[in-house]
């Protein structure tokens, strides 16, 4: 899977764009207010949380054994199992599917799974061609862009380049206005409803799979997962192991909660439970129905102290509730899966040295764990991480060395006492004339880190011990 | 700020608490440790400052569980045969309470140790409230303050209402409420260093929310240091006059609006 190393550049630039910030302000003043609301109205928010939770934990204790059901039912309703280990194995069993069934044009709705596998260059390049059909996705794909956000694609995008991008790419007449937010959906309705009509294949994620019925569900807000999966012959579906739940009602009490936890709605504006090709009786659907279900990772995890993030929905509440989510977006993270859940998930996937900074971009508030609806310890994983990189020389030397000795000068009283009385007389002196503004505007060292946009305090002569000392003795 | 020699009472104290001042209060802010040590002497108990180190927070955050484990044995023998162990900074007091467990294997002896210094560890402003039942403080500070919740306060020690409990018997303290007062001001210990650009970005909003509050704020008001220092050290450099104390100075009187100068 995709990540990037340089971290720190990716921020810079991101920081930069003053598009992102103002999306990204609107975003966190929004998410969060929806979260609390939809929260706020239940009776008791913390037993739907301990109940999703504990449907989760359930699900990933017995996964194996619910994939098989999950299987045997699909097969059962006249559809197809594949398993891919990794994502190229993904991608080439569903290019084979697509040229079995003779396609061309491949819709598909929003998946987090396909930009994991990187699917559509994959199938492009195998000759199809693919539509994105979530309006959020549709766009960044005509920008040739990725999502910068799990649940919401194009966030970093404005209004004005979604104008621009649509009069780029599509023939508009001259005199159709473009310019509201209701004339571009009217555009891109009209622009993908022929592709709709015209697809061959459709492609889908999936959010949950339920083991006792082997049904399919997928929740969107804009129904373009319907439309990709009842005006094509084949609808293809894939998935992460981890989505499978056991039963009808454990999915219930997971899709009270996704919405919620997402975007703030009791419901999505579609739930769409899919179980397999058409029947006899049905007046549409499609005539095949695959469903290809992807490790890539994640059977890795069971057992690990990273089996909590299975748990994981994909709602987003965490990177809607993230500070530093919400200070730099999600394209500089560098990885498909950015914020809390992408800081722990990506090391997994894509490798610790790939991805070493991302657990570190945290300071640890724990609102992440917070507001998680799967009570998923995303601090702890993400502290798990860093200690991997402590151990396996992951982190520049010099913070290695920096702890190491820190912990060796707090090993007495002496150390610490002497270090300490150093460190207040070397800032006093590096003071200079500063001493008596009792501020420090430049630091040596580490500290010039700090002192790029904050001044430090000069330390006063005595430190508290000294004086307690002083204070006990002359008492 | 007047440091006169504390009355300890004449009655039996109330137990014995051994007060970790934190490497930050040792350091930078001596007043905020002498002041949380009055407040306690005040609240009747008998005090005592054993001599102590770091935590070993930043070692535990950094991933250096090795080094961690040291200095939380260290800890805890230091403050072992107190009643109470009283920490001014409720991140450190987290580390103690919450993460010391975690450090050692689940029937170790030092996973015994620590749970009890876990039960026995409180963080200042939850002590004198949840513990001693601090009432009429007789400290005056009239000014508006926006108090600045902690991430370790509110999401792993569950403290807010105490910090306002106590402030609300400061003659003349008034609370300024932040619209975001649950998001993280970014310092975060060596995050602060480690990514400077996305520390001072989310400075920025801190000071953007504490700026628009209902009246105009003197001063910014907290339990933890660390927060205090990195905002502090924001505010200077823009020139931004809003005075900077810990909550333990607020408490014990020794604060006073001199805007911009405190800190």
């Amino acid at each position: 899977m995709r990540a990037e190393r340089d971290f720190p550049g990716l921020v810079e630039k991101e920081m930069a764009d003053p598009v992102l910030r103002e999306s990204l302000g609107a975003m966190e003043a929004s998410r969060a207010h929806m979260y609390k609301l939809a929260f706020d109205e239940l009776d008791d928010a913390g037993e739907l949380k301990a109940r999703a939770t504990a449907v989760r934990r359930r699900s990933i204790a017995g996964m194996a054994e619910y994939l098989q059901q999950f299987e045997r039912n699909v097969l059962a309703n006249g559809g197809r199992v594949h398993w891919a280990a990794d994502g190229s194995e993904a991608n080439e069993i569903i290019a084979r599917i697509c040229r079995d069934a003779q396609a061309r044009l491949v819709t598909k709705s929003k998946s987090m799974v396909t930009e994991e596998i990187e699917l559509v260059p994959a199938l492009e390049h195998a000759g199809f061609e693919v539509v994105e059909t979530d309006l959020g996705e549709y766009i960044i794909q005509l920008r040739g862009e990725t999502p910068s956000h799990i649940t919401a694609p194009s966030l970093h995008v404005s209004l004005q380049q979604v104008i621009d991008t649509f009069n780029e790419h599509h023939q508009v007449p001259r005199d159709r206005p473009l310019e509201t937010a209701d004339q571009l959906l009217a555009e891109a309705r009209a622009v993908l409803r022929e592709k709709f009509l015209h697809a061959d294949v459709g492609i889908t994620g999936a959010n949950f799979l339920v083991a006792e019925t082997g049904s399919v569900i997928v929740v969107t807000n804009e129904g373009n997962a319907d439309l990709t999966t009842t005006l094509t012959r084949t609808h293809i579906v894939v998935t992460g192991i981890e989505k499978v739940v056991a039963t009808l009602e454990d999915a219930e009490v997971l899709l009270r909660i996704l919405p919620r936890a997402a975007v703030g709605q009791r419901l999505t504006n579609y739930t769409s439970f899919f179980h397999g090709p058409r029947g006899v009786a049905d007046a549409d659907g499609p005539n095949e129905f695959h469903v290809v279900l992807l490790d890539n990772g994640r059977s890795a995890m069971l057992g690990t102290e990273f089996e909590d993030m299975l748990r994981c929905i994909r709602c987003a509440a965490c990177l809607n509730h993230c500070p530093v989510y919400t200070a730099i977006g999600g394209h500089a993270y560098g990885s498909v899966y950015p914020g809390p859940m992408g800081a722990v998930l990506t090391p997994q996937l894509a490798g610790l040295a790939a991805s070493r900074h991302l657990p570190n971009a945290s300071t640890f508030c724990g609102r992440c764990a917070e507001v998680c609806p799967v009570g998923i310890p995303l601090p702890k994983l993400m502290r798990h991480w860093r200690e991997r990189e402590f151990a396996n020389h992951l982190r520049p030397a010099g913070e290695r060395r920096g702890l190491r000795l820190w912990a060796w000068l707090n090993d007495g009283g002496v150390r610490y006492r002497l270090a300490q009385a150093v460190t207040r007389k070397f800032l006093r002196w590096y003071a200079g004339r500063a001493l008596a503004t009792g501020w420090l505007r430049h630091l040596p060292g580490p500290g010039r880190a700090w002192a790029q946009t904050r001044d430090f305090p000069v330390p006063p002569e005595q430190s508290f011990q000294q004086l307690w000392s002083k204070r006990e003795r002359d008492t | 700020m007047s440091e006169t020699t504390p009355q300890k009472p004449a009655t039996a104290p109330a137990g014995r608490v051994g007060l970790l001042a934190t490497c930050l209060i040792d350091t930078f802010r001596p007043a905020a440790g002498l002041a949380s040590a009055r407040l306690l002497e005040q609240a009747g108990y008998d005090v005592s400052v054993p001599e102590q180190g770091c935590c070993g927070q930043p070692n535990f955050n950094g991933g250096d569980k090795n080094g961690a484990r040291k200095m939380a044995l260290r800890t805890i023998k230091v403050f072992a045969g107190y009643d109470y162990v009283v920490v001014p900074s409720a991140s450190c007091a987290a580390m103690l309470r919450v993460h010391y467990p975690e450090l050692f294997a689940a029937d170790s002896d030092e996973r015994v140790q620590a749970e009890d210094l876990a039960r026995r560890t409180w963080e200042l402003t939850q002590f004198l409230h949840d513990v001693a039942g601090v009432k009429n403080l007789p400290s005056e500070f009239r000014a508006n303050i926006v108090i600045h919740d902690s991430c370790s306060a509110l999401r792993e020690l569950g403290v807010r209402a105490q910090p306002r409990a106590l402030l609300a018997q400061v003659t003349g303290c008034k609370e300024q409420p932040l619209a975001n007062p649950d998001v993280c001001c970014g310092f975060g210990g060596l995050f602060c260093i480690k990514y400077p650009d996305i520390s001072n970005r989310m400075a920025q909003k801190k000071i953007a929310d504490l700026l628009t509050t209902k009246e105009p704020v003197d001063a910014l008001v907290s339990t933890d240091l660390g927060c205090l220092l990195h905002l502090a050290g924001k505010l200077h450099r823009d020139g931004t006059p809003v005075d900077v104390w810990h909550i333990a100075e607020v408490l014990n009187g020794q604060a006073s609006v001199v805007k911009g100068e405190s800190r």
